[in-house]
């Protein structure tokens, strides 16, 4: 059972931490770093809620070593609003379409949405659809998270 | 769940890791994307004593032209392929298989080298590695062999790789310029694993059928070449067959099992009705190019 240092970059802030070599991204972010918005649902890739963007693209913390993670930007969903509480363009749109209920799938689908509009390339409506399908919501019958993704669709939000 | 405790061992290069596989004398595990081990660890139904990630190794990434073929390195994530206007150009079935894979998200870390080397029945890659006759290339510290993909797949998750090798390319033969892409899989919902679907190429050339490669997956325990039915095809103009004959022909190849998704009774029905639309799209296509 190995021991490894690592150091990578959430949120903008340096972050450090000596971790076992089995520890998921998605728990070093909640336990070791504080950052409980990664929400961990089935650990096995198909919920969805556990999404976060490394190093510019959305993916599963819970299919990632913390370890493989050294020297990387994270971003999770408590580093997209500005510090004055303005919300990020994807949280506002799912805000004004409802697009959530209980909250706990909302953190993945922020994720994956604010990495598709982060891009300078504006993404279809088919392709936000599309991508919506790696996310499992049980509360709000994905109507209004889809409304919210037709919005941003074409919409590049240029790197934020 | 948690995984349970392993070593972790990231090399630079190629011949570190095979030293280390070596070494480890069938007790390392290979993390490449990690979208399909990280699960089986997080489950505990693999539980390896050595962990050798091998995302830090350069030579094993990128796409590239080399004789007569389309070399893809083993760690180019499934996004990249999806990405490369090449490809699309080139292989614009590899692209649209890749495309199939898991979801936008897994495709973000997942690897060309992972889904092949795992061998999944119902995975779409390895069933395009064995209908485009790509060649994989495994080295280990006795050396390099190139293993067609044809007779790679042994079983369920089994391979001709040895627990001492690592893959270290896949090579796609080129296809003339206009040949025509197949692709069609059934699944329950985008990104779950398919029930069953089948993939390949055919070229025409002074309007008969010059080349045909096609393969199922989901239909068996490998993935399936559907070698009578590409005969059948051959040396046909492209109103000279009845594609429900032929699709007859490729079934009879398969072995597909019974699961709680789906009938073996019911993926030889549906096969057979993907295999005939999908000849007929792709003849409607080719009469207008």
């Amino acid at each position: 059972m190995s021991k490894h240092h690592v150091e990578m970059t959430i949120n903008g802030r340096r972050h450090a931490g000596d971790v076992e070599a089995r520890v998921s991204l998605s728990d070093f972010l909640r336990g070791d770093a504080g950052y409980t918005g990664v929400h961990v649902g089935c650990e096995h890739g198909v919920c969805g809620a556990c999404t976060v963007i490394v190093e510019g693209k959305a993916v599963r913390s819970c299919l990632m070593l913390a370890v493989q993670a050294d020297g990387a930007q994270v971003t999770t969903v408590e580093g997209l609003a500005a510090p004055d509480g303005t919300l990020h363009p994807v949280q506002q749109v799912l805000l004004d379409e409802h697009a959530l209920q209980c909250g706990f799938c909302t953190p993945g689908v922020v994720m994956t949405l604010a990495a598709l509009t982060n891009d300078a390339q504006k993404p279809s409506e088919a392709q936000l659809l599309a991508a919506l399908s790696g996310h499992i919501c049980r509360c709000t019958g994905y109507q209004g998270i889809r409304r919210a993704a037709k919005k941003l669709a074409g919409a590049a939000r240029g790197k934020s | 769940m948690k995984p349970a405790p392993f070593d972790y061992v990231a090399p630079a290069t190629v011949d570190e890791a095979c030293s280390v596989l070596a070494e480890a004398g069938g007790g390392a595990t290979i993390l490449a994307g990690g979208q399909t081990l990280l699960p089986l660890l997080n489950l505990r139904m693999s539980q390896p004593f050595i962990i050798v990630d091998i995302n830090k190794i350069a030579e094993l990434q990128g796409i590239a032209r080399a004789d007569s073929c389309t070399r893809i390195g083993p760690m180019t994530r499934q996004c990249e392929v999806i990405a490369s206007e090449d490809l699309a150009r080139d292989l614009p079935v590899l692209v649209q298989a890749v495309g199939h894979v898991g979801h936008h998200q897994t495709r973000n870390r997942g690897t060309i080298g992972g889904s092949i080397a795992l061998g999944e029945p119902a995975a779409e890659l390895p069933a395009t590695a064995v209908a485009l006759d790509a060649m994989i290339e495994v080295r280990s510290t006795r050396g390099t062999r190139q293993i067609p993909a044809g007779e790679f797949y042994l079983g369920p998750y089994m391979s001709a790789l040895e627990a001492d090798e690592l893959v270290t390319g896949i090579s796609f033969p080129d296809w003339p310029k206009g040949h025509i892409p197949l692709f069609r899989e059934v699944a329950q919902r985008p990104g779950d694993f398919a029930l069953l679907g089948m993939v390949g190429a055919l070229s025409v050339e002074g309007g008969k059928i010059a080349r045909a490669g096609l393969a199922w997956f989901g239909m068996g325990p490998t993935p399936i070449r559907a070698k009578a039915a590409e005969q059948m095809l051959l040396g046909r103009s492209l109103d000279g067959f009845d594609p429900q004959a032929v699709a007859e022909r490729a079934i009879a190849d398969t072995a597909p099992f019974d699961d709680h998704h789906a009938s073996a009774e019911y993926r030889r029905t549906v096969g057979a009705r993907i295999f005939v639309r999908t000849l007929r799209e792709a003849l409607e296509l080719e009469e207008l190019a």
